[in-house]
């Protein structure tokens, strides 16, 4: 081999902030709805309305956001996703193949017994995949200790995660938040899909978990609350992330569970696990279809 | 049998008493040694390793040297466990390597479900090294006790368990473990008999025989070991010949060591600071149980039902733990 390298051998890097249409990212929305239907569909059960309320964050993240380098998943400078909300990685898989992480071909076993994807992401098995989850309330402690450890070798990647309201009732959760605050962490991103909704109903009438801004705030991070479906607030606020920040950032993303589609949009609860007849599959591929002519 | 370098120095064993642990004391800082072994590895580990970090939720005090010498790679906690074990994971994931230093009680027993899905679910190199385990706390109440720690550690498979019987054997078993992949709880017991005159190499798995016998043989565990060789001392007088072997690993086990053990005394006791539910006796069933050994097998260990609170010292006097009650327990083997 060549001791030199051709600026074609080296890996291909997605820089942050890359450039896109807002449009575009709209449609990445609705066709990661889409592929959520067909995987939910061939796997026979999945979670449909948590992954709807938050596919806008999934697109603006992994298409316009975070830096990546899918021929490299373990590279170590990249920008970390978490995924504390861990049973919406149905809507995280087609787009890890869309980038090249792995095969489409993946994606037909998913669900099924020795498949390498499943309902939740497991960093063994999927490239891409910067932590496992699935036990709520696991990741925000994660990402604190990514988030040290870039700070500990210089190195300035950042950490994202996205978490469900109803995760925010763990109290690990704010356990995290509170040693994130304390160590300063400008380089911990968390973001709440508070969707209003865990799996037995009104997150707040559970266990009220408002106001989320203050909450963040007097634990010490800078909190921002932002229409999570607005695609171009999602990306003026990312771009606007500030480089060498000393405080983390809490993005409150108020979201509908099951956005996307009238059927999820008005029973989100009764969305939240099922599996669709082929009647309301075909009606609900229809009916999202239709945008993105 | 066990490596050259272990010498069994249980013959020359004080069998002092078990002094209460100020559990905050920066006590043996700088020092070589017996009275914060785990400082004083930590703190080697993490001069051979810039990846080495230590985590602690508010046990700052024995981690004195490693704060002062590696100071950026110390990060304190505050009293949430659970969080450090976490946070561990996430930093592991980034390529460091993470040693967890908790009080037995509030380390495996309160954060099992962290360990098991995000350090052994993802075979990620991190250490829980378990401070003041079994007894060692039993003065402040039935919570500060950690007598199930190693029944937990046992049911979550992929997690390897390391049980030092003497401050030797933890600084050893920490260098020994250092290389090896994979999350591992290290449990260590207080006021240990000294076994081991300098740190053993054991390996990975290996049950070292730190004496031999014919009569009787003991599988001590932690303090047990100690225990052993004492009570061997107290026999020799009586003809009673004692085996002691050091159950130094739980995960892997040695089952050569059993089923040798069952095969040449067939009369085996297992001392253990632990309960007598799901520890090593137990294990040491299973093995005989599953291989269709018949042995004649007994144990010291803290019976089930309701735990005794108190001093440290008087705790392991009146559960059984001296060298005079496992020379009885013996003697009832030997006869039988």
């Amino acid at each position: 081999m060549p001791a030199d390298t051709t600026a074609e051998d080296a890996p291909e890097t997605l820089e942050r902030s890359r450039p896109i249409s807002i449009d575009d990212l709209e449609k990445r929305a609705d066709w990661i709805r889409l592929q959520t239907i067909d995987l939910i569909d061939s796997a026979g059960l999945g979670h449909y309305s948590s992954t709807f309320s938050c596919a806008e964050l999934i697109s603006v993240l992994y298409y316009h956001t975070m830096r990546l380098r899918p021929s490299q998943p373990d590279w170590p400078d990249r920008d970390r996703f978490l995924l504390g909300k861990g049973h919406v990685a149905t809507g995280v898989w087609p787009v890890l193949v869309d980038l090249g992480y792995f095969p489409e071909s993946w994606l037909e076993q998913f669900g099924k017994i020795g498949s390498r994807i499943n309902d939740h992401p497991n960093m063994k098995l999927a490239p891409g995949i910067d932590f496992s989850s699935g036990a709520l309330g696991h990741n925000t402690s994660v990402g604190v200790g990514m988030a040290l450890a870039g700070k500990l070798r210089g190195q300035d990647y950042r950490v994202f995660e996205i978490t469900g309201d109803g995760e925010l009732q763990e109290g690990t959760v704010w356990e995290g938040i509170m040693a994130a605050g304390h160590y300063k962490l400008g380089n911990m991103i968390l973001i709440a899909d508070a969707n209003g909704f865990s799996g037995a109903g009104p997150t707040s009438g559970a266990m009220n978990i408002e106001p989320l801004p203050a909450r963040f705030e007097s634990f010490g991070w800078e909190a921002i609350e932002v229409d999570g479906h607005d695609v171009k607030a999602l990306v003026d606020l990312f771009d606007s992330l500030p480089e060498n920040g000393d405080r983390p950032i809490a993005v409150v993303a108020r979201t509908k569970k099951g956005h996307g589609l009238a059927m999820t949009e008005e029973a989100p609860q009764a969305w939240h696990l099922g599996l669709m007849t082929p009647e309301q599959r075909d009606a609900a591929k229809a009916e999202i279809g239709a945008r993105l002519k | 049998m066990t490596d050259a370098t272990a010498t069994a120095t249980g013959a020359e064993a004080t069998g002092e008493k078990k002094e209460m642990v100020d559990v905050f004391s920066d006590e043996g800082i700088g020092a070589a040694a017996g009275s914060n072994p785990v400082g004083y590895a930590l703190a080697q580990l993490g001069d051979a390793d810039e990846n080495v970090v230590t985590l602690s939720a508010d046990m700052s005090g024995p981690l004195g040297d490693f704060r002062g010498r590696h100071g950026d790679r110390y990060f304190e906690f505050g009293i949430a466990e659970t969080n450090a074990v976490g946070v561990a994971a996430g930093m592991a994931a980034a390529g460091l390597v993470p040693y967890v230093v908790s009080m037995a009680p509030f380390g495996l027993i309160k954060t099992a479900e962290q360990v098991r899905t995000d350090w052994v679910y993802n075979r990620l190199k991190i250490r829980m090294v378990a401070r003041l385990s079994g007894l060692a706390m039993g003065f402040f109440g039935p919570s500060h006790q950690a007598i199930e720690d190693i029944a937990v550690a046992r049911a979550i498979d992929g997690l390897d368990i390391v049980t030092p019987a003497d401050a030797n054997s933890a600084i050893g078993l920490l260098h020994s473990t250092a290389d090896l992949d994979g999350p591992i709880f290290i449990r260590i017991c207080e006021g240990l008999p000294p076994v081991y005159d300098r740190p053993p190499r054991i390996e990975r798995g290996q049950w070292p025989t730190v004496k031999t016998g014919t009569d009787v043989t003991v599988i001590g565990n932690g303090i047990g070991t100690g225990l052993g060789l004492q009570a061997a001392q107290l026999l020799e007088g009586e003809g009673i010949s004692v085996g002691v072997i050091d159950s130094a690993w739980l995960r892997p086990y040695d089952e050569r060591a059993i089923l040798d053990a069952a095969a040449s005394t067939g009369k085996l006791l297992v001392i253990e600071e632990h309960s007598v539910v799901g520890g090593v006796t137990a294990l040491v069933a299973e093995v005989l149980g599953r291989n269709g050994v018949s042995a004649h097998l007994a144990d010291q260990a803290i019976p089930a039902g309701e735990i005794e609170v108190g001093v440290p010292a008087e705790l392991l006097r009146y559960y059984g733990f001296t060298a005079e009650n496992v020379a009885s327990k013996i003697r009832e083997l030997a006869k039988g």
